[in-house]
């Protein structure tokens, strides 16, 4: 385990230091997170008043809650990109040289998604309080949310590692990122899931963010439900990109 | 046939082959424009019991988003493909031919005009598929296929002048989350008068793109509307004037004969 830390640490201040060096890199994962709370929050706050519309706090909370989440997400994405930016280049060849523990690199590019996500939720943070945010939930509630949030971030990250570890190039990002952005959208992004009908009330029903983005919610607003529900779904997630991604790995590894 | 007709038939014949041969071109402006059109149908269905919602689909309201959403795309669509000609030194080569700029210009936009008007098409369909009523019935579809027509060459003109003025394919391309600003900051999910937000709404209302989906929207839910036609194809035109003139500029810089 002890061969882990300084190749993950490795890894991770590079990939923090070329994403900070780089504004290409670094503003599409600010931007588009505000971009979609302001066009959100602006512009539909009218729907909290849709009959039904049962959340506790204000709405610009309610869409607060899933661009966070949406953020973390996209963290973890952006940053397989440049995982397979660093394989499609050879740089990925001569790291796997180089690490003692090559778990090193995933652990790694996990702390550099963690790190770049923290700066964007950050910015996100400051404006939904600036722009008056309703935060109903005390201290608790709040780091359960962000939790919530990281554990996605870290989910989001295996999944697009797994990805660049098998086809080490950066065409495959249309795959990393559609499956992400759909799911993300397939949860209940404008109305409670209650309010939901139809087809897209089934899938939001089996999609596993929708737990995460409800509980987020409730936590938000101070009036948590099914949190344990919400880690767990975090967990498994983890725990299921985790397998895909250390496999992956090892793909990588085989192929030389 | 005169020559400007054979010069611009072959242009344009190579734009329109261009824009079919390459599905990933062709087949995005489609497809995801209407998989965010139900995503959004679907998850705010609810928004139709507010009062004053102007219909009680969520989806004939929202149908008018793919018609400006795929137009904008055919923005990066002309700029990419001209910027890759640009970059192979086919522009070049032309300008070495007694080809005529504007030639050039109507042919190249060709295939995007097609492209936008096949796009409105099966935006239609899928309108009538999913049971949407077209209040405006099929004049109003006639009409809405020229509005798409009108937006297309506007846009495109536009991705033509910023591919001229820079002739890099990935500048154009950079334009994606600009167009996306436009569409998501305009009244494509709320009408203007049901936007809670003063801020918001002031945006939405000097946003030109608010007005080229209301133009749609009124054809396809409120049937004919004066005022909503006037200033969508007031505007609609207003772009293609403005963005023609630039890139027929740009094109002129460009291909200086010395």
């Amino acid at each position: 385990m002890r061969s882990v830390a300084p190749v993950a640490l490795g890894v991770a201040w590079r990939t923090i230091h070329n994403v900070l060096r780089t504004p290409a890199l670094l503003m599409p994962t600010v931007l588009f997170p505000l971009f979609f709370f302001t066009a959100f929050a602006g512009g539909l706050s009218q729907v909290r008043n849709v009959p039904g519309f049962d959340y506790a706090g204000d709405y610009t909370s309610f869409q607060f809650v899933f661009v966070l989440l949406q953020s973390a997400a996209f963290g973890g994405v952006f940053t397989g990109f440049g995982v397979a930016r660093d394989f499609e280049s050879g740089f990925g060849k001569r790291l796997l040289l180089a690490s003692p523990n090559r778990l090193g690199i995933l652990v790694g590019y996990a702390l550099a998604a963690l790190a770049r996500w923290s700066i964007t939720a950050t910015l996100l943070t400051t404006i939904a309080l600036l722009v008056g945010m309703d935060v109903g939930g005390g201290p608790v509630d709040v780091v359960g949310l962000y939790t919530l949030a990281l554990l996605l971030n870290i989910a989001a990250l295996c999944w697009a590692a797994g990805l660049a570890f098998r086809f080490r190039t950066i065409q495959v990002g249309p795959v990393m990122q559609m499956p992400v952005f759909l799911t993300l959208f397939f949860a209940p992004v404008y109305v409670p899931l209650d309010l939901l009908s139809g087809w897209i009330e089934t899938v939001a029903t089996v999609n596993p963010v929708t737990y995460v983005l409800e509980a987020g919610r409730s936590l938000l607003s101070g009036a948590p439900t099914e949190v344990g529900l919400a880690f767990a779904v975090g967990f498994a997630l983890i725990a299921v990109f985790a397998v895909w991604g250390v496999r992956g790995l090892r793909r990588a590894e085989a192929a030389g | 046939m005169s020559t400007a007709a054979v010069q611009i038939g072959a242009i344009a014949g190579r734009s329109i082959r261009r824009t079919v041969r390459q599905p990933a071109m062709a087949i995005p402006p489609i497809l995801f424009p209407v998989a965010l059109m139900l995503v959004n149908a679907a998850g705010l269905e609810a928004s139709t019991l507010l009062p004053g919602f102007p219909t009680d689909s969520f989806l004939a309201f929202a149908l008018a988003v793919p018609f400006i959403q795929g137009a904008l795309f055919s923005t990066m669509n002309a700029g990419t493909d001209l910027a890759r000609d640009i970059q192979t030194g086919f522009l070049n080569r032309l300008s070495l031919t007694s080809l005529r700029g504007s030639s050039l210009m109507i042919g190249q936009l060709s295939g995007i005009v097609v492209l936008g008007v096949v796009q409105a098409c099966a935006y239609v369909v899928v309108g009538l598929l999913t049971g949407v009523h077209f209040a405006s019935g099929a004049g109003g579809i006639a009409v809405l296929l020229v509005f798409a027509f009108i937006v297309s060459l506007g846009f495109g003109a536009l991705g033509s002048f910023l591919a001229l003025r820079t002739g890099s394919g990935e500048a154009v391309q950079g334009l994606f989350p600009l167009m996306f600003v436009l569409l998501f900051i305009s009244s494509m999910n709320t009408p203007r008068d049901l936007i809670a937000v003063d801020w918001f709404r002031w945006v939405a209302t000097v946003n030109p793109v608010s007005y080229l989906i209301e133009c749609v929207r009124s054809l396809i839910i409120t049937g004919w509307d004066a005022e909503a036609l006037l200033l969508g194809f007031g505007i609609a035109v207003a772009i293609v004037v403005v963005s023609v003139a630039l890139a027929s500029w740009a094109l002129t810089v460009r291909m200086t004969r010395t």
